[in-house]
């Protein structure tokens, strides 16, 4: 493992020094809290707060979402577990304008308790924190099991749409039903090439044999719903994009916005060869493509691999999505 | 009858500490069979930071005990922070009063640290986690109470109890949390939540049955 750390267990303190020293112009440190990334632009007194949170290793997710029309606050855990109770809690506190605060997560055990607790914690100080639960991963539970599936990269348009809806003016009620209705509209698949290491136990936890890949893998190398021989780019992303679009089964004409995200060691090329099918799949099925984000958005360490996630668009959730952000993940 | 004090028993929870750290490795071993491999690094990293604030300063088990889930609670994260913080938190308030401490008070602190995590959690028995050593190890120390077993007779039970429900683990399938995404491929591995947890109890029962003396 050549890896660029000092200590294996001080990855995510010396990660987080490097990213507030480089985007100081977007972002600060709570104060109260060197686990909280603050957007310079939070709090506005007034305006409904939006937070995440989740664990490390998914740079730019989750601190590069925080800035201007984009996340308020993102509470930041160890690599690849939830952030505290109290991280959530201090990312609430510090955003607060007045009018109640949105976290908009994941669906992950540990984000989920962690979140409940400082959801009891905050409303003791009267701040309300309600949630939206991300679930876009089409493979970890059955379309009849939707609230099982976990969130992957489709947590990137629900923290767009959301945020741009509270800088707008929305109330609480408002942001939390945008936000809910952009992860509705997701859809994502994942597929694994390579495992990853947390650098602090120095080997990968799971194998993916040469010559097969893990088609359905979560963003922490859960396993998906099964290991099949590597194929030609285009027949993986064949497979891809039908496995989400089966799902998501939109009415020709339906207008989509698409990110095909690499998971940390997938170089931007082989991106650019999976979309042009993934395009092609996509346009083929009568949907028209609005806005299409190609890059490492939502990775996992120096997993190989990429994923796909379509959102359906309406009126209004294309009108958000086009509202101006400036974080550094969107730079 | 059988009790211990409460005033001088904070260094219980540094062996519960040491227990952790000693197992570091191997709680990550386990956890890497199933999970991300990060068990004993976080759980070390938590017991440690605990130790270090509880150590040289005379705490009582109370006072030890809700520094270490307060540090769990609030500087660790992840699903087992929140779990064993809670635990730990639920059994300092019960016993925040009392200068002695008998099986009665302490079979309600074990219960008062169950009911803690099935408030924040959604597991039961059979699902693959620490309930399935917590349970049984609990339902253990009472009934050997139940059945006039001394206070260190029945945490001799709930030890050999806890230690049989983290092996039951091995057959079982993962119904939350990561494993569970695994399906029939999380059977034939313990799991690291059940392992740490039946640490902690006999590390716990270990400590107490050295301070029981007989009540006056």
């Amino acid at each position: 493992m050549q890896r660029f750390i000092n200590n294996p267990d001080e990855v995510v303190e010396d990660t987080v020094k490097g990213f507030v020293k480089a985007h100081a112009d977007i972002v600060r440190l709570a104060s109260s809290n060197p686990r909280v990334i603050v957007s310079r632009h939070a709090p506005v007194s007034g305006k409904v707060g939006v937070i995440t949170g989740g664990g490390s290793g998914h740079e730019p997710a989750f601190i590069g979402y925080a800035g201007r029309n984009m996340l308020d606050a993102v509470a930041v855990g160890e690599l690849f577990s939830s952030p505290t109770a109290k991280s959530f809690l201090d990312a609430a506190r510090e955003v607060n304008g007045g009018s109640g605060v949105v976290c908009l997560y994941g669906n992950y055990a540990g984000d989920n308790m962690n979140v409940k607790m400082a959801i009891k914690l905050a409303a003791k100080e009267g701040i309300t924190i309600t949630t939206v639960v991300a679930n876009d991963d089409v493979c970890s539970a059955g379309p009849d099991e939707r609230e099982k599936r976990r969130g992957v990269a489709g947590e990137i348009f629900m923290w767009k749409c959301g945020s741009a809806k509270a800088a707008e003016g929305g109330s609480l009620e408002e942001v939390q039903a945008v936000a809910q209705r952009a992860i509705d509209n997701c859809r994502s698949i994942g597929v694994g090439l390579s495992p990853c290491t947390l650098p602090a136990v120095g080997h990968p936890n799971f194998s993916i044999e040469p010559g097969t890949m893990e088609v359905g893998i979560g963003h922490h190398g859960e396993p998906g719903v099964r290991v099949e021989p590597l194929k030609q780019a285009s027949e993986v992303a064949r497979d891809m994009a039908n496995a989400v679009l089966d799902d998501h089964n939109l009415a020709a004409g339906t207008e989509v916005a698409v990110i095909v995200s690499g998971l940390g060691a997938t170089p931007l090329n082989e991106l650019y060869i999976l979309h042009d099918t993934i395009e092609s799949e996509i346009t083929g099925r009568g949907l028209k493509i609005q806005k299409t984000y190609i890059g490492n958005y939502f990775t996992s360490l120096e997993m190989v691999g990429a994923t796909l996630t379509v959102m359906a668009l309406d009126e209004e959730l294309k009108r958000l999505l086009d509202v101006d952000v400036q974080c550094p993940a969107m730079l | 009858m059988q009790q211990f004090q409460n005033a001088t028993s904070g260094d219980i929870v540094l062996s519960v500490a040491d227990r952790i750290i000693e197992n570091r490795a191997y709680l990550s071993e386990i956890d890497g069979k199933i999970g991300d491999g990060d068990h004993g690094v976080n759980m070390a990293k938590g017991f440690g930071m605990a130790a270090e604030r509880i150590k040289g300063n005379g705490m009582s088990l109370a006072g030890a005990l809700d520094t270490l889930g307060t540090v769990l609670m609030t500087e660790i994260g992840g699903s087992m922070g929140p779990l064993y913080g809670v635990m730990f938190i639920q059994f300092a308030e019960i016993i925040e009063k009392a200068s002695m401490i008998d099986a009665a008070m302490f079979s309600k602190m074990l219960h008062s640290g169950l009911d803690g995590i099935q408030a924040i959690g959604s597991a039961k028995v059979g699902d693959k986690t620490l309930l399935d050593t917590l349970v049984p190890a609990i339902t253990a120390f009472d009934t050997a109470n139940g059945d006039g077993k001394s206070f260190a007779e029945s945490l001799n039970a709930l030890v050999a109890a806890a230690e049989a429900g983290r092996d039951s683990t091995r057959d079982l399938v993962a119904k939350v949390g990561r494993a569970s995404r695994l399906g029939e491929r999380s059977l034939g591995v313990l799991d690291a939540g059940a392992t740490s947890c039946a640490l902690i109890l006999k590390s716990l029962a270990l400590g107490i049955e050295d301070r029981l003396q007989p009540s006056a």
